[in-house]
């Protein structure tokens, strides 16, 4: 059912915390996420090697070996719950019985495991956006997205709680903006084309929850905001220009509420945290045991209002304990024993605070994560009326948050990025506000090549 | 001509002066080399210093390279017809069952930018496809990416097809991407990996040279 935002979800920042969610999302076993608690999510995939019909039965084995262990190990350690999150590789997508049968043995062991030893689980079944396979992409039409549609169909029948994506509309010009670090792009890739394919697909994915006893999460924007903020710890690109790009992509994220989604949003979306200031919904949210995967520089901010509490991915190396996904779900059990147990002891907001704290002068990026930041952008972003004004508000407001921050030395940045903040401003400053007017603008500089207008509705 | 103006035109990014003083420079009768060398591919040298230690952003080197393009649409055609051959040809793409492509992107403009003739086969890009690319240019040097542990194995299939095409010993291959390590390198046979697009050049001119 679609839904609009014109305010936030919270009176108080005092309730703005982890563990709980205004609008809290119960799943079919009783399991009930945002409720009170943090649950670890566990995330897996494969090691090197290809994935062909020839090497499925050897995936099969991997899979089932991995979610053996985390279990195991997740009972071990008195967990009250875990939630895995199943997030194909492409080839698991572009043959949808691939993903669906992966699907079904890790629901099959959880139910299992469930049954025998009381722990609540719950599955995250998270297709590949496989349509930019084809370039310029069909995002609405065709053979691969049929595929997409038909995996989640798929993962749901075969037990999957909730149902995810990390969508790409709009990379097809944002990659390139991203490298050149040219917000006025960034904003119309994010602000136009994701917001209008985010909206698209979410109503799809709605609707596949709904009949088939599924529940419809929540997106990422994993590959706009997250390739910024590789590309900044590369020194590629400014922190700064990582920040307002993560800020910016909020309205795109929120569209997928907006489209009927509930919630828990996925993982390496960082842009969560406003996401759950503003829907109310519950957010997973990954840092410090996501290391494995990847650099952050939000380690501990990431966790001060998450849900779930998420290690990214890992694969199936053999460690000294044991293989890297076991090790993961004890990691993942301890951060988040220590996180509700100072909540049950009255120590939540000021545990929030010091995870918030303890990460957000060192980089921008973790300052603008803060919640007590978040939640004064997102009163402020709320205000603006569509999902591109959203964009383009949340830009200027990160901006103009960063710049103080810097002025009274919340936040420390390097010399050269301090031009940035200038050239970021003057940028969003020549944006129009008529999204109509926009595209015309700046249709002659943008690669017509790379995708097709119809797909997002622009003529 | 002041080479070393040329120079500082690119490393500004100023691609109508390059484009300017390239033509001038070509009416004065300087040797189109010497442009090329200790005007273009110098600046770019110099961008990638400056990159190395931290003085600027990859958006300056990309406004580096595109004004060293447009003075390369002038001094090219002169090149061709002087015989003055690039210091390399090199093939590059995202493998079979990949759609990352900014990394490649960032190699394939920086390898430019050193000079050497760059033939980008996309994403998603098949063992025959890198094997009839590299034939038919007369390439170097392949260049694979990948970010997948699914897809890192894909490079090994490449370098097995030229294997198996009798032509491998023709080619250098240079190899990259989040999940690939200099270990993995050596055991698909491949001559390098580089870690980034910066350290790419200095490794892709280090293997042209052998």
């Amino acid at each position: 059912m679609a839904k609009t935002f014109d305010k936030i979800a919270y009176n108080s920042l005092n309730d703005f915390v982890y563990g709980c969610a205004p609008n809290p999302v119960k799943c079919k076993n009783g399991m009930v996420i945002g409720g009170g608690e943090v649950y670890p999510e566990l995330n897996f995939t494969l090691p090197p090697m290809e994935l062909t019909a020839a090497t499925m039965p050897e995936v099969k084995e991997i899979y089932t070996e991995m979610i053996n262990g985390v279990l195991k190990r997740a009972h071990e350690l008195y967990a009250p719950g875990i939630v895995v999150e199943f997030e194909m590789l492409p080839e698991m997508t572009l043959v949808p019985e691939w993903g669906i049968e992966v699907t079904s043995i890790l629901h099959n062991a959880m139910a299992e495991f469930e049954a025998k030893h009381g722990m609540k689980t719950a599955l995250r079944a998270t297709p590949g956006d496989v349509r930019e396979f084809k370039r310029p992409p069909m995002m609405r039409s065709g053979e691969i997205f049929d595929n997409v549609l038909k995996t989640f169909e798929g993962s749901a029948k075969a037990g999957a709680d909730f149902l995810a994506i990390e969508t790409t509309g709009g990379k097809e010009i944002h990659d390139d903006a991203l490298v050149n670090a040219d917000l006025t792009k960034v904003i119309f890739a994010l602000g136009i084309m994701g917001c209008r394919d985010m909206k698209f697909i979410w109503e799809h994915i709605v609707r596949i929850a709904n009949e088939n006893g599924s529940i419809a999460s929540g997106d990422t924007a994993c590959g706009f905001a997250n390739t910024a903020m590789v590309l900044a710890h590369k020194g590629f690109i400014p922190n700064v220009f990582a920040a307002v790009v993560r800020v910016a992509s909020v309205a795109r994220g929120l569209a997928a509420y907006e489209a009927g989604a509930v919630g828990p949003n996925k993982d390496c979306g960082y842009e969560g945290v406003y996401v759950k200031a503003i829907a109310g919904t519950p957010i997973a949210m990954e840092g410090k045991s996501a290391a494995g995967a990847h650099l952050s520089a939000v380690g501990n901010v990431a966790a001060a209002v998450c849900d779930l509490w998420s290690n990214e991915s890992i694969t199936p190396v053999r460690l000294l304990s044991d293989i890297g996904p076991v090790v993961g779900i004890e990691q993942l059990i301890y951060d988040c024993r220590l996180m509700n147990l100072a909540k049950k002891k009255g120590y939540g907001i000021t545990f929030r605070d010091l995870l918030a704290e303890s990460d957000s002068p060192f980089d921008p990026q973790a300052y603008v994560l803060r919640p007590d930041v978040a939640f004064e952008i997102s009163k402020e972003l709320v205000k603006a009326k569509t999902p591109f004004l959203r964009t383009k508000a949340g830009a200027k407001l990160a901006i103009d948050a960063i710049r103080k921050a810097v002025d009274t030395k919340e936040v420390f940045i390097a010399e050269r990025e301090k031009n940035w903040l200038d050239i970021m401003d003057s940028q969003v400053a020549a944006i129009p506000d008529d999204e109509e007017k926009f595209w015309h603008e700046i249709k002659g500089e943008l690669d017509l090549s790379t995708f097709i207008p119809s797909e997002y509705g622009l003529k | 001509m002041d080479l070393q103006q040329l120079s500082l035109y690119v490393q500004k990014g100023n691609g109508a002066k390059v484009k300017e003083m390239v033509s001038e420079g070509l009416a004065q009768k300087v040797s189109p080399s010497e442009i090329l060398n200790a005007g273009l591919i110098e600046a770019m040298a110099v961008i990638g210093e400056k990159f190395k230690n931290n003085e600027i952003y990859v958006p300056e080197m990309l406004m580096a390279a595109k004004a060293m393009n447009q003075g390369m649409q002038v001094l090219e055609p002169v090149l061709t017809a002087t015989g003055v051959k690039p210091i390399g040809k090199a093939v590059i793409g995202t493998v079979k069952g990949d759609l990352h492509d900014i990394g490649k992107n960032l190699v394939r403009m920086m390898l430019k930018g050193a000079g050497i003739e760059m033939y980008d086969l996309g994403i998603d890009v098949s063992a025959q496809a890198f094997l009839d690319k590299a034939k038919e240019v007369g390439a170097d040097m392949i260049c694979l990416s990948a970010l997948l542990t699914t897809t890192m194995p894909y490079m090994d299939s490449v370098i097995k097809e030229f294997e198996k095409a009798g032509v491998r010993g023709q080619y250098k291959f240079m190899i990259g991407g989040a999940p690939v390590s200099e270990a993995y390198a050596k055991s698909i046979n491949a001559d390098c990996y580089a870690d980034d697009a910066v350290v790419a050049v200095d490794v892709a001119k280090k293997l042209l040279a052998q």
